[in-house]
Parts: C-alpha cells; sequence; structure tokens
C-alpha cells in the first residue's frame, strides 16, 4: 500500500495540471460559443478530397439531393 | 396557390420569373434581391449551404436597402475611432453584429465567404450570439469590402462597439466557469479518497495512510473553499448586512462549519472528516447558479442592439458645404441632407424638398407617408423619394426613438417580479432550516454531544434547497432548450411560467400576421391589350423610384420598355413618357386628373390598397395590392383558441385594411388606428379585469406595448428593440410554434410542480432521519445529489 503515498501525489499534479488547462481553455474563448462548432464540423470543406469525388465539379455534386 | 422562393420562402409573385441553376436545377426566386444573393453564392461556389441549411434564409430585401447607404462612410477614420481597434500599423480589428442568421449553414456560409476575400486575416461568428469579430490588413482590404461581401449574399453587418457591460459579463461568465471547474475537479478528486476512506473503514486501513489522506483531501478542498465557495460567503454576509436570509446562509453555514470541522479532524487525526460533502456541495450549488446566469446574459445582450437603429454618419451642411459628420456629433439647429435611402438621424423639421418617409419603424403603418416642408419628422425613419434638407430639432436624449426605449425602460421595471416572491419565501425556508439545525443540535448536545455536531451537519445538508432549487431552473432550461430548436427563443426566465398561464393573446399586424410586404395581387384590366402590356407600361413609368409600391410592379413585369420625363408628386404617384405618350401611375385620383375619365369599380370601395395606370383617355388598369398574410396564420389562431386562449388582434392600420385581415384570419376582436399607447392602456385594462395577456408584434411602436404584456413574444425577423423589449424571440417566424410554445409552457409547469412535490416529500422524509441521527454527512450528500438528480432527469422528459 506504499505505492499509495507515491500515486496520490502523482494523482493531485494531475488535477493541477487539468485546472491549468481548463482556465486555458476558458481564457482563449473555447467556452464563447457553445454551438456554433457542433455544426460546424458536419460541414465539410473537403468534398473534392473524398476518394471517387476528385474530377467532379464541385457545383454538379449532388443533384435532386434535396434535404 | 404559388410556388415558394427556393431562397427565402416567401410567395413567388405571379407573372414573376427570377431562376438561379442551383445544383443542376433551375430555382424560382421571388425577387430581384433572392436571385441576386442565389447567383453570388452559387458563382462563389458555395453551393453547399443550400444542402447544410435548417432553415430557409431572410428575404434580402432589407440587406439590398442598406447597400444603397453608402457603406463607405465605414472606412472613415473618425467613424472608425468608436469601434474598430488598430493592433498594428495595418491590422485592424472590429466587432459586427449580424442579422439574418437562421441556422448554422449562415455561419458556414458567411466564413467561407469572407475569408475568401484577400486581407481578412481572421473572421469568426458566434452562432450563439449571432456576432462576429473581424480582423484584416487596412492596406489590402478595407472594411467596407468586407461588409458589402456580406450584404452580396444577403446578410446585414452592422460594426458596434463591443461596450464596458459586454465585457462585464464576460469577465463574469469566465469566473464563474474557472470556480465551477475548480470545484468539479476538486470535488471528483475527493469523492475517490473519501470512497476509498469508507472502504478502508470495513476492512482496516493503517491509520497512517487514513491520516495522509486526510490531509490530501484537506489540500484539495481548500481552493474549492476559497476560491469556488467564495462567492457563498459573500453574498452571505452581503444579505447579513441588510438584515435578511438568504438562501446562501445555510449554504455558507453548512459549507464553513464542515470546512472547520473537517480540519479539526485532520489536525488531531481523530473523528469524521466531512470534504466530499463540501466540495460536492459546491459544485451542484455553482452548476445551478450558472445556468440561470447564462440565461441572464442572452437577455441582456440583446437590449444593447436597441441603438444601433440611428445611422452612424450624417451629411452635415454649412454655407452650401456638405460634410460627414458623426451622427451623434450633431447639434440642434444644424443642418442635414438626407438622400433617398438614407435614415434620417435625428429628430427635426423639413426646410427644402418634399418626399415621402418610411415611418413604419415607429408607427407601424406600412406604407410611406408624404412630408414637405414644415413637417416633422422622426429620427430613425427612412427617407424614400427625394432629397431632404432638414434641420435637427431634437438629439440623442430628446428624440422620439430615446422616448420609445424611456417607456420600454419603465414598462420592464413595472413589471411584476416573481424573483422577488421566490426571495421571500425562500428567505422563510432558509429561517425554517436553520432554526431546526438549531433545535437538533441543541437536543443532541444536551444527550449525545460526541454525535451533535454530526447530525446537525446531516440535517443542514439533507434539507439543503437544492432539489427544490433545482426544480425550476431545470425543468425551464431543458423546456427552454427544446423549444429553442424548434425556432421559439426565450430570453427571460419567467416567460414559460407567465404563457403556460395566459388567456388572451394579442397580435399586432403588419410583420406579424402578415409578411409585411406588399405583394401584387390582381391587375385588372381595362382597356389595355393585356394585363402583361398594362404592367411593363406601369413598370416603365415606376422604374427608378423607391416607393415600395413601385418596387413591387418593377419586380413584376416582365420586360420594361423605356421611359422618359419621370415626374413625382409626392404622395400622389409618377408620370411619365412611354412610347411617346403620357401616363400616370399612382392613386386612382391622381390618375383621373390626367383624363376625367369618371370610371368606378368595385375593388375601389374595399379600400384595400389599389394602383391606377392611365393615359389622356381612358384610366387602363387598376393594380391590387394587399400584404399577404403568413402561411400558417389561421392554423396558429385556430390551435390558439382550441387551447382556450382568447385572441384580438390590435393595429396602427386603417380599419378597412384590419377588418380585412381579421375576416380572413377568423378573428372576431380586431382594433384599427390604435397608437402604441392606446394598445398599452388596451392591455392594461385587460390586466386590471384579471386576464394574463400575451402580446405578439414586431415593430419599434410594439416595444412599449410588448414590455407591458405580462408574456411577450417578437417576431425574428423585427427589429432589434421589439426583441429586446420581448420575453420571447420566434426565430422561425412560423406563428404555429406559439402554440405550440404554449403546450410546452403548460407540460413545463406540471413538471415544476412534479419536481416541487418531490423536493418537499424527500426533505419531509430526509429531515426527520437526519435529525434522528440516522444519516451520516456522506449519506446525506448522496440522498441530496440522488435527489437533485431525480428533478433533472425528470426535467430531461421535456426535451423528448
Amino acid at each position: 500500500m506504499n505505492i499509495l503515498y507515491l500515486l496520490i501525489p502523482i494523482g493531485i499534479i494531475f488535477l493541477g495540471v487539468a485546472i491549468g488547462l481548463f482556465v486555458w481553455a476558458i481564457r482563449s474563448g473555447q467556452y464563447d460559443d457553445m454551438e456554433g462548432p457542433a455544426h460546424r464540423i458536419l460541414m465539410d470543406d473537403d468534398d473534392p478530397k473524398i476518394p471517387g469525388n476528385e474530377n467532379k465539379p464541385e457545383v454538379e455534386g449532388n443533384q435532386g439531393d434535396e434535404r | 396557390m404559388h410556388n415558394n422562393c427556393y431562397h427565402c420562402d416567401l410567395p413567388v409573385p405571379p407573372g414573376a420569373s427570377y431562376q438561379v441553376t442551383i445544383d443542376g436545377r433551375s430555382r424560382e426566386m421571388c425577387c430581384p434581391g433572392c436571385q441576386a444573393v442565389a447567383q453570388a453564392i452559387v458563382d462563389n461556389g458555395l453551393t453547399d449551404f443550400y444542402r447544410y441549411r435548417t432553415e430557409k434564409s431572410r428575404n434580402p430585401q432589407q440587406a439590398f436597402d442598406e447597400a444603397k447607404k453608402t457603406l463607405s462612410l465605414y472606412d472613415r477614420p473618425e467613424l472608425q475611432k468608436s469601434f474598430v481597434t488598430q493592433d498594428n500599423e495595418n491590422t485592424r480589428h472590429a466587432s459586427l453584429i449580424l442579422e439574418g442568421i437562421v441556422c448554422a449553414a449562415c455561419v458556414w456560409l458567411n466564413e467561407r465567404h469572407v475569408m475568401a476575400l484577400a486581407g481578412v486575416s481572421e473572421f469568426r461568428i458566434n452562432y450563439s450570439t449571432r456576432r462576429a469579430t473581424v480582423k484584416w490588413d487596412d492596406s489590402l482590404v478595407k472594411l467596407s469590402d468586407i461588409l458589402n461581401a456580406i450584404t452580396s449574399i444577403g446578410y446585414i453587418a452592422h460594426p458596434f462597439d463591443p461596450g464596458r457591460q459586454e465585457q462585464l459579463q464576460k469577465k463574469e461568465r469566465s469566473l464563474a466557469m474557472r470556480r465551477l471547474a475548480v470545484a468539479g475537479l476538486g470535488a471528483m478528486q475527493v469523492m475517490m479518497l473519501a470512497v476509498a476512506m469508507y472502504a478502508g473503514e470495513n476492512q482496516g486501513m493503517e491509520e497512517s495512510l487514513k491520516n495522509f489522506m486526510r490531509w490530501v483531501s484537506l489540500l484539495i478542498t481548500v481552493p474549492v473553499v476559497f476560491y469556488s465557495s467564495s462567492i457563498f460567503f459573500k453574498s452571505a454576509w452581503r444579505d447579513l448586512k441588510h438584515k435578511q436570509l438568504g438562501m446562501d446562509v445555510p449554504v455558507s453555514l453548512a459549507i464553513g462549519s464542515a470546512f472547520l470541522a473537517s480540519i479539526q479532524a485532520t489536525v488531531i487525526a481523530h473523528g469524521e472528516i466531512y470534504y466530499d460533502s463540501v466540495t460536492m456541495f459546491t459544485f451542484f450549488l455553482l452548476a445551478g447558479r450558472y445556468l440561470e446566469m447564462m440565461t441572464r446574459h442572452r437577455a441582456g445582450q440583446a437590449a444593447e442592439e436597441l441603438i444601433r437603429l440611428l445611422p452612424m454618419a450624417a451629411t452635415l451642411v454649412v454655407d452650401g458645404q456638405e460634410e460627414v459628420v458623426s451622427a451623434g456629433d450633431l447639434r440642434c439647429g444644424d443642418c442635414v441632407r438626407v438622400r433617398p435611402g438614407e435614415t434620417i438621424p435625428a429628430d427635426g423639421i423639413i426646410i427644402d424638398g418634399n418626399s415621402s418617409v418610411d415611418e413604419s419603424l415607429m408607427t407601424g403603418e406600412s406604407v410611406p407617408v408624404g412630408r414637405t416642408v414644415k413637417s416633422h419628422v422622426i429620427g430613425g425613419s427612412i427617407n424614400i423619394d427625394s432629397p431632404l434638407l432638414v434641420r435637427v430639432e431634437k438629439t440623442g436624449e430628446d428624440t422620439v426613438l430615446s422616448s420609445i426605449v424611456r417607456l420600454l425602460d419603465r414598462a420592464q421595471t413595472e413589471k411584476p417580479k416573481l424573483s422577488r416572491l421566490a426571495d421571500r419565501v425562500a428567505g422563510w425556508f432558509v429561517g425554517i432550516i436553520l432554526l431546526l439545525a438549531g433545535l437538533v443540535g441543541w437536543y443532541w448536545w444536551q444527550h449525545d454531544p460526541t454525535n451533535a455536531f454530526r447530525i446537525t451537519l446531516s440535517v443542514l445538508v439533507v434539507t439543503c434547497p437544492c432539489a427544490l432549487s433545482l426544480a425550476t431552473p431545470a425543468a425551464l432550461v431543458a423546456a427552454t432548450g427544446q423549444l429553442t430548436r424548434t425556432g421559439l427563443l426565450i430570453t427571460r426566465g419567467h416567460a414559460l411560467e407567465t404563457l403556460s398561464q395566459a388567456d388572451h393573446i394579442i397580435f399586432d399586424k403588419t410583420g406579424t400576421l402578415t409578411y409585411g410586404r406588399l405583394q401584387l395581387q390582381e391587375v385588372i384590366n381595362l382597356h389595355c391589350d393585356s394585363a402583361q402590356q398594362a404592367l411593363a407600361i406601369a413598370a416603365a413609368v415606376e422604374t427608378g423610384s423607391e416607393h415600395p409600391v413601385a418596387r413591387v410592379i418593377v419586380e413584376s413585369a416582365d420586360q420594361i420598355p423605356d421611359a422618359q420625363q419621370h415626374l413625382t408628386t409626392t404622395g400622389q404617384g409618377v408620370q411619365a413618357v412611354v412610347n411617346g405618350k403620357l401616363y400616370r401611375v399612382g392613386k386612382p385620383d391622381y390618375v383621373r386628373e390626367l383624363n376625367n375619365d369618371p370610371f368606378t369599380h368595385t375593388v375601389l370601395e374595399n379600400d384595400r390598397t389599389v394602383i391606377a395606370l392611365g393615359d389622356g383617355k381612358n384610366t387602363l388598369a387598376l393594380f391590387v395590392m394587399d400584404d399577404l398574410v403568413q402561411k400558417n396564420a389561421a392554423d396558429a389562431i385556430k390551435d390558439l383558441r382550441g387551447l382556450g386562449l382568447s385572441v384580438s388582434l390590435l393595429s396602427g392600420d386603417r380599419k378597412p385594411v384590419v377588418d380585412y385581415i381579421a375576416k380572413q384570419l377568423g378573428i372576431s376582436d380586431a382594433h384599427a388606428e390604435m397608437l402604441p399607447g392606446q394598445k398599452l392602456s388596451f392591455i392594461q385594462s385587460l390586466q386590471h379585469s384579471g386576464q394574463t395577456v400575451a402580446m405578439v408584434g414586431d415593430g419599434v411602436n410594439d416595444a412599449p406595448v410588448l414590455a407591458g404584456a405580462q408574456v411577450s413574444i417578437a417576431m425574428g425577423g423585427g427589429t432589434q428593440i421589439a426583441h429586446a423589449s420581448a420575453d420571447m424571440v420566434l426565430l422561425s417566424g412560423n406563428l404555429s410554434h406559439i402554440s405550440e410554445g404554449v403546450v410546452m409552457s403548460r407540460r413545463t409547469l406540471s413538471v415544476i410542480r412534479q419536481n416541487i412535490i418531490w423536493a418537499l416529500v424527500y426533505n419531509a422524509v430526509a429531515m426527520p432521519m437526519a435529525a434522528a441521527g440516522w444519516v451520516a454527512p456522506w449519506m446525506a450528500a448522496i440522498g441530496m445529489s440522488a435527489s437533485s438528480l431525480i428533478v433533472v432527469l425528470n426535467a430531461l422528459r421535456l426535451t423528448r
């Protein structure tokens, strides 16, 4: 059980790091917009890079695709 | 039934033909504005927008009017001073308010489009607040180019000064989040150690290890108590100084005494520690406060956007010389030139020129009114026909706009404060808890001093009004989130509660029940070869006019022949020579002056908006215009009736127009020609008779009425001032979401009731058990958390 005397202090150091990271994230504005990024990730800018789409011009990509 | 515009979903007027090829298919548009925007989007390779979007876009008409105002004014250094920050020689950044953002695809479209400009190094839109920050290199691109790019795809961007209040809010938010982070992470660690120690209790743990864990727990709890809980101590101290009992008093007492007792136990290495209870308790309370704060801030932001109704720049005329100045610098007695399409910068009197002025923002009247020398004009209204020279009479605080804002402030403060009642009840509740805890402590001190503290602490923690205080906010947050997804944004905490009790709902007409936009309904051909020909001639005559009626005619025509010698008579009509023949288009009487044709027609008796076309001999054709009724209005009103609400219509418009709309929608209680003050007193008389009134409106003129009603809903397409004064904003513009909102609010209230009953039952059961000494503080903390969890889960049912 003596290992706990080492592991718990290490746990506390990690706690400090976690809080530090969190505060950094807050300061750099990552929590300012909680809705946008969830949508942003779905909007691909990389259609031409998807295999099979390389040669298709962007505009005629999805004919009749209505949602 | 015609098709609806692919871009903005407004009906396509009969005979109009605007098409854009999108994704290989030809799509119909309702007006050149939508056509231009859709074409710009396609040309820039941003077609994906139409696939991503979840809402139809706003009609860009307004954006185009705005574009006619000289955006280049924003490049002037003296104007930029107020809203642009200069980072170094060329890099600058500014904040923008974006109008017309309805779904996430709009964000994507704007970011892609603006970032494609050379010289823009950063452009990010915050989807939650609809604001953007832009950073650009002034030597490569001008601010006006950026604003223009945004306008070209159908959105409006206003630069604004984020202001002090917003910075304070941001600081408050970031502080609250840091407190929450410290408490949350700390609570997890302490819980982990606490579980180990409880297990060690049964299986035997070395005393030295136990002692070590106590000290580690203390170390982690110190920042939680001194950093995260400090707001409870501060506000409890404030309450005590004012001789009040708030929720924070027993909270501070529980946290403080448990912490001190734990320190003592740690130092003497004997006795119970309560670090787990302390940190968990702090975390749950802070989480509740955080959610509450977020709702408050959202409401505050809307209010700040009012100021921007007045234009930032004005053309000052001194000794015949024109000079562009900031509108804020105007003084009484200054002369300003207002060109067609520009907004009048301050209240004043016309000293030269005559024109029609669009005061719909202030009065709700859909048709522009004629103004000539010596008439008063209101700052914030838009000049339509021809240039005006205006002498400024009132500025700043004294203007009509400011007085509406003041009226609004007053109505808001006079609003019944439900929270005040809640505070008073909480005070009693807290007093009783403290009294009971004291009695229990005293009793145990007499009989079993060793356990007295532990039991008293259990009582304090178990009776923590946590579940009770979460009961309402949890349900409100869940319902608010759900309604926002359907398009009804709630900006004030009490809105749902009041909406569920509403028994009378009042609608404004223009822009609420109707689209707020004239549409050509019918062409009555009297002496022309065809309706198309009549339209073509009328359009030729009306070409170049800014009047909304003229714009509708021009947009409806297939082809427009050339016309010369245009002459506008303000408030009457236009005459011009087409193919060598003189024609007049305008009010029937104005046309009759030209030809003395004594014709009559039944359509003239209905008092709808009728425009005539005539030449020297005859009146050739009549054009009937109407403000179209919203698609879902009739259904929505039927649903609301089905929910047991009475429906009324209040409008500033003329009686026949109002009656016509009311008949179409089946509203029997319609009132016409009402001024904002009269609307307000109408609502107040209903309120005096004991009714709970909900008001739906959109314009500046509605703002005081919206604020005066117990619960108010502003249309998403309406003015910002209406948004700011309303408790809810109907972002979707779909009226049937209002009846959904009423249903939801009633469900929310029943969930709140269930939650409160559960919390009270829990307290009634747990309190005697704790007082009898059967509950250890850690059990009390878990019981408290479990009861809170049940409350939250019950609230989450609302999101399904």
